[in-house]
This record gives structure tokens, C-alpha cells and sequence, in this order.
């Protein structure tokens, strides 16, 4: 008998910063943040993840579970079709929608390479080359067996733990400071992970569609930059 | 695994198809992107070939190829590597792997990707998922023990190049212990001393990827020489 959590590994393996998807050179913001003088230390780099987590965040694990099926079951190519413009229509900015599909292109290789189809109902090339992020989560979770509430929380953590890095990196933070301010958002996630899969539950239309100006201006003008060392 | 565990993973891997990938690393000011544009130069009337480079800020060495005019401005890519160009050749390759899927489409019939790494430290490499050969730069200027400390670099990469030996004298190194140690460390594979100064053509480590692209383009046919041979052998 297969133990009930069997799955939890695959989880752990899809928000390990070691899966080799491109997220290391991302900084969701962060770079910009950092350039501007609005995060500068543990602390307000705390309450730009928060403020992350909760706007970005909550739509990007919406969609995740969403696509993740009400029951884990998946989609069929109308819904990839209805959330595809549920997601292009929740990213006001139109690098953070460009952004969005990069990355889905980069873990789109590790998803093709592990599991032969997102579900019964769609193939990989349905999903097309460059997939949104979240989309593409809440496919591999189907794939994977995992639940919408995993595809939520994997989005909701990797909102966090991603940029996190990059600020450890981008302001030579103690690495101490940085992992226990995570785990202390570990409530937050929680949270917002679960409010993603309940809303998930309604039709595409309905998913959350909270924006964030603060967001979309640095993730803007950072692409307006010149020198760059990360790619959002 | 979940459903699909029945499925084959290795069956849609398909690594090391299309153009000769061949990295280009080494420490910080060592000649790598002095290297890329003298292979540029030499290779590039007879090669249909592309750049990649890892820079720390993004566009440093790949401004330094347009200004230059070694290639055309399409065949040239710039990646961001997130404050960290090992990870971008070794732990996650996937900004690359991009970077080779983009000029692979925008350029019919490439033959060469040379991807350059940021200038990092000895313990860099390429990994084998993103590049079929690597070529490592270290210089005379950066000491004589180099070679003899060793690292991934120096002691796994296909060639060796050592290159600024016109600086030897200036320095105080000496180019026989370097060579020495680097065939000691190495085994049988190649080194090669050189100064891009004395000998701005690069000719011997064109000649070497000319090599290398004759083995990559035949690869194919050598397989299916050997599968005939089974077959023979069968009958």
C-alpha cells in the first residue's frame, strides 16, 4: 500500500531551490527593490515578501490550484484555454506576464523529462512552449498526483523563498536571519496557500485579482535597466 | 511518481542534438572573452556559429563582441546569471538552455554555440546537460602554481588553454612547470600555451573545435556504424 504521503517528496523536490528550473536568476523585484532603497535589510525585506506574498502570491497559487482541477484531476484544453486568459488578464504588466511565461518555459524541461503528460486529458504540447508559471505548477501537480492545496502552496512559498535568496545574495544578509524570517512567514503561506485552493473551487472568472503597484513599477523598471545581474 | 509512473523519464531528454556546444571558461581576466573573439574572427567565415555569455553585469563581454564586430549582433545573447555564472554553466543550466533553444531557432543550420562563462574561480565547470566539450582559461599572470592547484576546471575540462605566455618573463612564471603540472594533473588531455597577443588568430584551439565539430557532426553515423556491426555480428 502506497503511504498517504507519498507525494509530499515530489512537493518538496518542486520548491527545492536546487530544481534546476531558472529560478536562481530571478529576483522577483527584489534587484529593483534593492537599487531603489525600499529593501535594505531583514526586516523590509520581510515586509516586501509579505506584500508579495499576499498579492501576488495569492492569485499566482489561485491559478496553480486551479489548474490543478477542483479534485486534482486537472484541465482539459477549454479550461488551459479560459485560465490562460484568466492569468494574462490578472498580470497588469506586461514584463511580468513575459516573465511569468519565462519561467514556465524553464520548468517546463523538468516537467516534460519526469512525467509523460500533465493529465488524462492534456498533453505537454497542449501547454505550449512557454506556459505561465502558476498554469504550469498546477499541471505538474496533476502529473504528479498532488493535491490544488500542494500546487497553492508550492506557488505561495516559492513567492517567498525565490526573491529571499536574491536579497541574501544582492545585501550580503546573514543567511540565519533570512531562513528564520521564512519560517516565519511559514503562517502567512499557510494562509494564503489555503485561500488560493478555496477560491479555486468557483469558475476561472472568479480566482483573486488583487494587483499590486509597488510590484509592477520595480518589476517595470527593472527591465528598463541596463545592468542587470538578475532577469526580473 | 503519481500516474504517470509507468513513463520512461529518459525518453524525452534529447541533450547534445543540433549545434556543437562548447563552453568556455576560467577565472576572472584570464582571456576568455578575448578567446571568444579571436575564434569569432578565425572560425566565423567558415563556421556558422553563435555566442552565449554569462557575465555579472549582463552585457559586459557581449558588448565587448559587438564593439569588436567578431558577429553579428542576432548571433550573440546575453544572460542574466543572478549574481552567480557557476550556477548558470553548472546547477541550473536553464537560462542557457534557453539562450540555445533561441538561437537555435532564430539561426538555420548553426553549427557552433560557444557559451561563454562570467569569469568565476577554479572550482567552475560546465555542465554536461548544457555543453558536449569545455575549454578552460587560466593565464601565466595568474601564477605558475595554477595548473598544480588543479580544480574541475584545470583537471576535467576537454583542452586546457594557458594562455598571455608572452607575459612569462614579466611575471616571474615558468612555463615549464605550468605545462608540466598541467599534464601531470590532466593525463592525456590536451593543453595548449598560447598568447592571443602573439597569436591574436587563436589558430591552434580553432584548429581543436574544427576537431571537435568533425566528431559531433559524424556522431551520428559512428552510432549507426556500430549498430550495423551488431547487426553483422547478429547475423
Amino acid at each position: 500500500m502506497t503511504p498517504a504521503n507519498a507525494t509530499m517528496p515530489v512537493l518538496m523536490a518542486l520548491v527545492d531551490q536546487r530544481l534546476p528550473s531558472g529560478g536562481h536568476v530571478h529576483s522577483g523585484g527584489i534587484e529593483e527593490a534593492v537599487t531603489d532603497g525600499s529593501v535594505f535589510d531583514v526586516r523590509s525585506l520581510s515586509d516586501f515578501l509579505l506584500l508579495r506574498l499576499q498579492s501576488a502570491g495569492l492569485v499566482g497559487a489561485a491559478i496553480a490550484a486551479a489548474a490543478a482541477g477542483p479534485d486534482g484531476s486537472g484541465l482539459d484544453c477549454l479550461g488551459l484555454e479560459s485560465l490562460e486568459a484568466e492569468t494574462d488578464a490578472r498580470l497588469a504588466s506586461p514584463i511580468a506576464r513575459s516573465l511569468s511565461r519565462a519561467q514556465g518555459r524553464g520548468l517546463l524541461r523538468v516537467a516534460r523529462a519526469a512525467w509523460a503528460a500533465p493529465s488524462a486529458s492534456l498533453t505537454w504540447r497542449d501547454v505550449g512552449e512557454r506556459p505561465h508559471l502558476p498554469i504550469l505548477m498546477g499541471c505538474i501537480a496533476t502529473a504528479a498526483g498532488l493535491m490544488p492545496l500542494d500546487a497553492a502552496l508550492a506557488v505561495a512559498y516559492q513567492t517567498v523563498t525565490g526573491p529571499a535568496t536574491a536579497a541574501q545574495r544582492l545585501l550580503s544578509l546573514d543567511p540565519i536571519a533570512v531562513a528564520v524570517m521564512t519560517i516565519t512567514l511559514s503562517d502567512a503561506i499557510a494562509q494564503v496557500a489555503h485561500d488560493a485552493a478555496l477560491a479555486a473551487q468557483g469558475s476561472h472568472r472568479d480566482l483573486p485579482d488583487l494587483a499590486c503597484a509597488r510590484l509592477d513599477l520595480v518589476i517595470e523598471r527593472h527591465a528598463l535597466r541596463p545592468n542587470r545581474l538578475f532577469a526580473s | 511518481m503519481g500516474r504517470n509512473h509507468d513513463h520512461d523519464p529518459h525518453e524525452h531528454v534529447h541533450l547534445h542534438e543540433g549545434p556543437l556546444r562548447v563552453g568556455i571558461g576560467g577565472p576572472v581576466g584570464s582571456g576568455k572573452t578575448a578567446l571568444v573573439a579571436a575564434l569569432c574572427r578565425t572560425l566565423g567565415s567558415s563556421v556558422n556559429l553563435a555566442v552565449v555569455t554569462n557575465d555579472i553585469y549582463t552585457t559586459e563581454d557581449a558588448d565587448f563582441l559587438r564593439r569588436n564586430a567578431v558577429l553579428p549582433d542576432e548571433r550573440i545573447l546575453a544572460m542574466q546569471t543572478g549574481c552567480c555564472p557557476h550556477t548558470a554553466i553548472r546547477e541550473d543550466i536553464t537560462a542557457n538552455l534557453d539562450a540555445v533553444g533561441d538561437l537555435v531557432e532564430r539561426i538555420s543550420d548553426l553549427e557552433l554555440i560557444l557559451i561563454e562563462s562570467g569569469g568565476d574561480n577554479l572550482t567552475a565547470s560546465f555542465s554536461k546537460g548544457l555543453v558536449d566539450s569545455q575549454i578552460f582559461v587560466v593565464d601565466v599572470a595568474g601564477g605558475d602554481k595554477v595548473p598544480r592547484k588543479g580544480g574541475p576546471g584545470v583537471t576535467g575540462a576537454d583542452l586546457l588553454v594557458i594562455n598571455k605566455t608572452d607575459l612569462a618573463p614579466m611575471v616571474g612564471a615558468d612555463l615549464v612547470i605550468m605545462e608540466g603540472d598541467a599534464h601531470r594533473v590532466r593525463g592525456d588531455k590536451p593543453v595548449i600555451m598560447t598568447s592571443l597577443q602573439v597569436d591574436p588568430s587563436a589558430r591552434l584551439i580553432a584548429d581543436w573545435i574544427r576537431r571537435e565539430l568533425f566528431t559531433h557532426a559524424h556522431r551520428g553515423q559512428a552510432v549507426v556504424t556500430h549498430a550495423a556491426h551488431e547487426v553483422a555480428r547478429g547475423a
